[in-house]
């Protein structure tokens, strides 16, 4: 079982996968790397991708607000012979150029990495700009492959790697700072396989993106409030998803909880679901994710907090599965 | 420019080859059984043209790097180029109405496949897809400096969709003299008239509203076809000039007179009694010289 040390500590600096991936975009540059960047209206000069932006402007091109047209162009410019990242609004990424995501880029097959930002409620501002569908949707497309980093510097990894990676790719990350999920980088990585960040015994919580540290925090609480031993799995590729690892702890603890900033229909907590009844999984099952309603207006902690999705949230839940 | 200033004898050999390729075209329709016969005869003109002459492409190396792109935006009329693949000696008829939709063997189906059929440039059949992606084709040219041309055919109908102004728009902003759309302006689509269904008019204006040149042509009188396209300028992937837009006016099912502008023939086979009348008009309309 892959594991890797984990930070884990309750004053987590956050760091934010956004700014991440844009200064290793300038990194892969600097190398010599080749590839271009499309993006809408979405990229703040000041930010690291800005920069990027600024350095090397014959290799990036600005789609105004106009996310199919950016999609569909990024799909134009892999099949001239160029790995495109392409750095979109994840709500209307999702909501606006899935057409594009499934024909252009899927269908055809083309080196495009679709960067989707402000993942699950983190945009703030309510339902319009939540993006609590996408993984649903990119699940029922074939041939995509959807990664959701736990955090800044395996965002960083993700990024790297898809450089040699041949196929269509969707990376999904939060609007801004997040915890770090890992101390340090220096652990492997590889696509579909998922990494145990906190063992256990009682319940498998599977967990990806920032859900993966509140997840850690909730183990943590399982254990000091509720005397349960809660094992962590970060699963970072949604699809294609690591079947075996699912299917092992599943056997082991015998109890399965799933945490997603996304609804709890179709997403992680769904691939999961589907997977393990096939597989004969006769034990406790929950999912833990954002209800099937648009959501209440707040800011994200508390949205968080609201819907039971915080790590007082996940822990209250999962010892009740359990109880 | 004159049709009398064309290259007469290359306008005879692709006028000649309009009548096989329809020829073939509806003998194809007839042995797979389905089809869009009302625009795969429209465009004849056009794709005839580009692939016997306009287009740099090798039929014996279809995926040669300096090669134009052609993207048939319109995917559902995949059959005309299939015919004309095959008239290239690429496949054999019957190779082609045995690998049609044939589930494990399959190669080639109504909507094209490029993963299937290396000539072609973008897998297709959804419409309002082609444009965006000849306006990333030609970006990606620009940015490597690379001299081939992005061709890309879009039905009027197809027009309805907005993402095909979303890339207009953007490839009157970025300048790109190496993209040239061309739009089959039959006048119909699948229910009625444009006109009735969604008015596209005026087009030209619209066009040229959004950064772009026109060319007017008759799309399907192949003098007039090569006359536009004898008037594009030499593709520069680096210079930023007006894109071009050739409408090609045609008609909807051409060369068969029932289905000439017959909203009916939209999609669908063929029987054997309409083949054989459909054969004999096309064949009339070849000229002896």
């Amino acid at each position: 079982m892959a594991t890797a040390q984990t930070t884990f500590n309750f004053d987590q600096m956050l760091s934010n996968a956004r700014e991440a991936y844009g200064e290793e975009l300038m990194r892969m540059a600097d190398e010599g790397l080749d590839f271009v960047f499309t993006f809408t209206d979405n990229v703040a000069p000041s930010s690291s991708a800005g920069k990027f932006v600024k350095k090397y402007p014959d290799r990036c091109f600005n789609f105004g607000i106009a996310e199919a047209n950016q999609v569909g162009a990024s799909a134009g410019l892999a099949l001239s012979g160029k790995i495109v990242f392409a750095q979109v609004f994840g709500p209307f990424l999702s909501l606006r150029a899935t057409d594009q995501i499934h024909t252009d880029i899927a269908y055809n097959d083309v080196n495009v990495r679709l960067i989707g930002t402000h993942s699950g409620v983190t945009a703030g501002g309510g339902p319009t700009h939540n993006c609590i569908a996408d993984l649903a949707l990119y699940r029922a497309i074939p041939n995509l492959t959807v990664v959701v980093p736990a955090d800044a510097g395996q965002c960083l990894k993700v990024v790297r790697q898809s450089m040699t990676f041949q196929g269509p790719m969707v990376i999904r990350i939060d609007r801004g700072g997040s915890p770090n999920v890992y101390a340090s980088n220096d652990y492997p990585f590889e696509f579909g396989k998922a990494i145990e960040t906190v063992p256990g015994t009682d319940v498998t919580i599977i967990s990806a993106g920032s859900s993966v540290y509140w997840s850690m925090m909730g183990a943590k609480i399982l254990q000091e409030k509720f005397n349960i031993s809660a094992q962590v799995i970060d699963m970072h590729t949604i699809k294609p998803l690591d079947t075996a690892m699912v299917l092992k702890c599943a056997r082991e603890t015998g109890n399965v909880v799933t945490v997603e900033e996304h609804s709890i229909n179709g997403g992680l907590g769904g691939a999961v679901a589907e997977f393990l009844l096939e597989a004969g999984f006769k034990g406790k099952f929950k999912r833990i994710g954002l209800p099937d309603k648009f959501s209440i207006l707040g800011d994200p902690d508390e949205v968080y907090k609201f819907y039971g999705m915080d790590p007082e949230g996940i822990a209250r839940q999962t010892a009740k599965l359990l109880s | 420019m004159s049709a009398t200033a064309l290259d007469l004898d290359l306008v005879q050999t692709l006028e000649a080859k309009c009548v096989d390729i329809r020829i073939n075209l509806l003998n194809f329709i007839y042995r797979i059984g389905m089809g869009h016969l009302g625009g795969e005869l429209s465009i004849v003109e056009m794709a005839v043209a580009l692939y016997y002459h306009y287009l740099k492409f090798d039929p014996k190396n279809p995926k040669w790097e300096d090669r134009d792109r052609l993207i048939l935006s319109k995917g559902h009329c995949s059959e005309t180029l299939y015919t004309i693949f095959s008239d290239l000696g690429m496949y054999t008829m019957d190779y082609m109405v045995e690998h049609f939709e044939t589930l494990e063997t399959a190669k080639f189906g109504m909507h094209s496949n490029r993963k299937y059929v290396p000539a072609i440039e973008l897998s297709a059949g959804s419409l309002g897809h082609g444009l965006p992606v000849a306006v990333g084709m030609a970006l990606g040219a620009r940015q490597q400096k690379l001299l081939w041309r992005t061709f890309v055919i879009v039905g009027d109908g197809e027009l309805d969709e907005g993402t095909n102004w979303e890339a207009i728009m953007a490839a009157g902003h970025f300048q790109l003299g190496n993209l040239v759309a061309i739009v089959d302006k039959n006048n119909l689509q699948m229910t009625g008239t444009t006109a009735e269904v969604m008015n596209l008019d005026p087009l030209d204006k619209k066009l040229q509203a959004f950064g772009w040149d026109t060319i007017e042509v008759e799309g399907n009188n192949i003098a007039s076809v090569c006359a536009g396209l004898d008037t594009l300028p030499v593709s520069d992937p680096v210079l930023r000039r007006k894109p071009i837009f050739i409408i090609a006016n045609t008609k909807k099912g051409k060369g068969v007179s029932f289905m000439e502008d017959n909203v009916n023939w939209h999609g669908g086979g063929i029987a054997k009694a309409q083949l054989d009348q459909a054969l004999a008009e096309v064949e009339s309309t070849r000229k002896v010289r």
